[in-house]
């Protein structure tokens, strides 16, 4: 525990013999594919499958009209037919699905459908969307969520003042990238159930919905995650829906039905990072202290709601960065457009205002004539401080060691006062920027955020764990595996996690929010202390010793100068009948929110961290390489530090991907990045010398005081950026990504004498 | 499959073994090798050259098998993922990868493990740009590449990190 350890799944996935969605073919199986819609505003007038349907090798082909449930698959908001039947509200809409002999006759007759469009007026930025008249996406109106803050007396904190700010920021849409697309297979059981094998992020998700959509009851209806070749959100809900085609097609043919999305058809699928502008009003005094906030955020949700209600929660929390200010009025909106669905993405709402408020604060820091690092330290987050939603932060709260650390680390004093010209055209420069990140699913999310798990010690002493939540990569079954062998006082290849199945364990909510290792790893534990109680209870007859007095250790359980080898102790308990199998649950600690003020304990726990990015630009292109960045992030107890590091390493080079390269760009609702030559993310050439840092600021609550990781690396990276290129060139940049011409047209706009 | 297209019998070596199939003219390396020979261990990511998930190596030297047909591999000795073990051993960049965290999702893992082999075995001591460049067709988004240019620091060195 807390001892860097080889991941489990790791020699698996060396070999190539770890099991994904693709790589399974069973008898009888047919491959499934989806039409989409041309068009990104559309009435449907009529479809004829006629033609397609008398294709040779053509075993099914699906619209609405078949659906024997109900046709609607959002997960938060009701607004989403899993296939159009009337309208089509973006490009990724699909209006019908083919089951064929092979992929390549259900793409023929993919072609032979004829669907009759009526294009109608689309809406396609969120500022149009809410204007008066605009074209309406959904009949409710397109505006789909307002949350606000309100703390404080604004009017009196900005009176207050010696400094006031204001700008606009604008951020892009980003796109996952998990290397493997999204897949389903859909297996129609004898008794009229269905089993789905998937890379999936959220099985039990996967569950409702397909039982929704298969009018079955969901004791029909089991999920197997597949060996999941990431998600970073982009696994959250889709799945739902391409499951939710592979099982239509599956009770239609009777036959196991298998959908790969190719490259093209995820990303047309797939939702994205939400576009925002957001505005943010910041003010101080001369000394630095942070009296006022006032931001408005304005998402782009596109054309249907997936998670966006969720993610804006997140950024309407997280506005105000890190920081204590004691007025505050916050205002975030999301707009339907006729656009790619925006949704969950690592960070979930968070890069995007961080990006904002950390440029806003680096501003304040020029204008006082301040160093960037004590304006963080003057008003960050301290045991004891009270967030922008009033809660009073009671424990682990790492966000000024985060700050230290980083900055020793990166040796800022001498670096910042450095002769920034290192050439004729090239200049250096060195920002820094801080965040923090609710763990888990919050006041908006409660409801859905206990999580169980079921252990079993077999006869020979070797230990099962099946979790509620999923591995994707981040290395969540380690983790737990290395929990459940401390917890037993076993080595970790005495412990195996099963992979992740709905009629394993009970609805465990989503495995999302960075909140897997507490959630599975708190239900692990609470799982194997009801089994130790029980062996335990024998030790101590068969040692005479008291129970209190025994320890699980080193394969062994020993006290009071006695002991029995766990395995031996294990024999004991079959040869009695004394049960080795329990279900462990944990549910969040309560949180609160007002929809009214704003004002509550909307997480239970907070991540902090702290990047500083060094880089240099090139002022005759523009072109911008990020050298170094130094990432401490506090996580609580790290359980496995070298998971811990690689994470942050890994989520550090998403967020130069966002700070730089990646935008997925849409023109009219039509995709303009439709593959991965189009749509960059970093390669090996682009990525700078990431030192990750870990702080350990202890969380009750945790398994062994850890909190959450996965989300925070890539949090504050495109802040720290653009606060290095103004570091460079004294330009700042409010617009996400930083791209060549971007920066060279500012460079030359300002016609900055360099 | 269309009615023009002729089906054609290959031979080539995949792991050291011959292996003979009959394949249509479009079918691509990629297809044969996972769909043919059952060797899943190669991916698809992109089926366009643009992500290297599919990389094998063809006489040794890396190629995207998604962009290259089957027939072309006719005569050719290829070494997918299953191949790169020696005796049941792991290949020191394979126990790389375990040690030094450069694996995550795993997808592009036995795509990046074959090209660091190739470049390995032309320049057994590469230093780190050598390293970015020959990895440079490969996309990973968990790892952030660091991990794995240190995993192929550390095979190269001989297993000390």
């Amino acid at each position: 525990m807390g001892q860097p350890v080889k991941r489990i799944d790791a020699r698996s996935k060396v070999t190539g013999r770890a099991r994904y969605v693709a790589d399974v073919k069973i008898q009888g199986m047919l491959y499934g594919k989806m039409l989409f819609s041309p068009h990104a505003h559309a009435h449907i007038k009529g479809i004829d499958t006629s033609k397609a349907e008398g294709l040779p090798g053509v075993w099914a082909v699906i619209t609405a009209q078949h659906i024997p449930g109900e046709n609607q698959i959002g997960v938060v908001t009701p607004d989403q037919p899993l296939l159009a039947q009337e309208t089509v509200r973006f490009v990724g809409d699909c209006v019908a699905l083919v089951a064929a002999e092979s992929a390549s006759v259900a793409e023929k007759a993919l072609g032979l459908i004829r669907v009759d469009y009526q294009t109608l007026p689309g809406v396609y930025t969120a500022q149009e969307a809410l204007g008066e008249n605009s074209p309406l996406v959904h009949q409710g109106g397109n505006l789909l969520t307002h949350l606000k803050i309100r703390k404080g007396d604004l009017k009196k904190g900005i009176g207050e003042c010696d400094i006031l700010l204001e700008e606009t920021f604008h951020t892009q849409r980003q796109e996952h990238v998990y290397i493997e697309t999204i897949g389903a297979l859909a297996i129609p059981e004898g008794d009229g159930s269905m089993t789905i094998l998937g890379s999936i992020q959220c099985p039990f998700y996967v569950q409702k919905g397909v039982a929704h959509v298969l009018g079955l009851p969901m004791n029909k209806v089991r999920i197997v995650q597949a060996t999941t070749g990431g998600g970073f959100g982009g696994k959250e809900d889709v799945p739902s829906e391409i499951c939710g085609f592979a099982s239509l097609l599956a009770w239609k043919t009777h036959r196991p039905v298998q959908m790969i999305l190719t490259r093209e058809e995820d990303l047309r699928r797939s939702s994205k990072r939400h576009p925002m502008s957001v505005t943010y009003k910041m003010g101080a005094t001369k000394g630095g202290k942070i009296l006022c906030a006032q931001i408005e955020v304005l998402a782009d949700v596109g054309a249907y709601a997936t998670l966006s209600p969720v993610v804006m929660f997140r950024s309407t929390v997280h506005a105000t960065g890190p920081y204590e200010i004691p007025h505050v009025k916050v205002d975030t909106y999301g707009a339907y457009t006729n656009n790619i669905p925006s949704g969950a993405m690592r960070g979930f709402g968070t890069p995007e205002v961080t990006f904002a408020h950390e440029s806003m604060v680096d501003e304040l820091a020029a204008k006082l004539n301040m160093d960037p690092i004590q304006i963080r330290l003057i008003n960050g987050l301290r045991l004891g401080s009270q967030t922008a939603t009033g809660q009073v932060l009671r424990e682990s709260v790492g966000l000024e060691e985060t700050i230290v650390k980083a900055k020793e680390a990166c040796d800022w004093e001498s670096k910042r006062a450095e002769d920034k010209r290192i050439g004729p055209s090239r200049r250096r420069g060195l920002g820094a920027s801080a965040m923090f990140y609710g763990v888990s699913l919050g006041a908006k999310g409660w409801p859905l955020d206990g999580s169980a798990a079921a252990v079993q010690v077999h006869q020979d002493g070797s230990v099962s764990v099946a979790i509620g939540g999923t591995e994707m990569g981040q290395g969540a079954q380690t983790v737990v595996a290395q929990m459940a062998a401390e917890c037993m006082g076993l080595s970790l290849d005495r412990i195996a996690i099963l992979a992740t199945d709905t009629s394993l364990v009970p609805d465990s909510g989503p495995t999302v929010a960075s909140r897997t290792t507490v959630f599975s790893g708190n239900a692990t534990l609470n799982a194997l202390e009801q089994i130790k109680r029980s062996m335990t209870e024998l030790a101590s007859e068969l040692l005479a010793v008291a129970p209190e007095k025994l320890d699980f250790r080193d394969g062994q359980v020993l006290g009071g100068g006695k002991k029995i080898s766990f395995d031996q102790l294990v024999q004991h308990c079959y040869s009695r009948n004394i049960n080795l199998g329990a279900e462990g649950w944990f549910v969040s600690p309560p949180c609160s929110f007002d929809e009214e003020t704003g004002q509550g304990d909307a997480y239970y726990v907070y991540g902090y961290g702290t990047q500083i990015a060094e880089v240099e630009v090139d002022l005759d292109t523009g072109q911008v390489q990020v050298l170094r960045v130094t990432a401490a992030h506090d996580v609580g107890k790290a359980i496995n530090p070298q998971g811990v590091s690689c994470q942050i390493e890994g989520g550090v080079v998403q967020g130069v991907g966002y700070a730089l390269l990646e935008n997925f760009m849409m023109v009219k609702g039509q995709i303009q990045t439709p593959d991965l030559a189009t749509y960059t993310i970093p390669t090996s050439l682009d990525v700078p010398q990431v030192e990750p840092i870990i702080v350990e600021a202890i969380s009750e609550k945790g398994p062994y005081g850890a909190k959450g990781l996965g989300e925070q690396p890539i949090i504050p990276t495109a802040a720290a950026v653009a606060n290095a290129i103004h570091d460079a060139t004294g330009i700042r940049i409010t617009k996400l990504p930083i791209g060549p011409e971007a920066l060279r047209r500012a460079l030359l706009e300002e016609r900055k004498e360099l | 499959m269309t009615a023009e297209s002729k089906n054609q019998a290959i031979q080539l070596v995949v792991n050291g073994k011959t292996h003979r199939a009959v394949v249509a003219p479009q079918a691509t390396l990629l297809e044969l090798i996972r769909d043919h020979l059952g060797l899943t261990g190669t991916k698809e990511g992109c089926g366009k050259g643009q992500c290297g998930a599919c990389t094998v190596l063809l006489d040794g030297k890396p190629v995207n098998s998604c962009l290259m047909l089957a027939v072309q591999a006719q005569g050719h000795q290829v070494v997918t993922i299953e191949g790169a073990e020696h005796e049941k051993e792991l290949d020191p960049i394979q126990q790389a990868f375990i040690d030094e965290g450069a694996v995550q999702c795993g997808f592009c893992t036995p795509g990046l493990i074959l090209s660091a082999r190739a470049l390995l075995d032309q320049h057994p001591h590469p230093d780190e740009d050598h390293i970015k460049e020959a990895i440079s067709g490969h996309l990973c988004r968990c790892t952030g590449y660091s991990a794995i240019i240190r995993a192929i620091r550390r095979a190269a060195s001989g297993g000390k990190s």
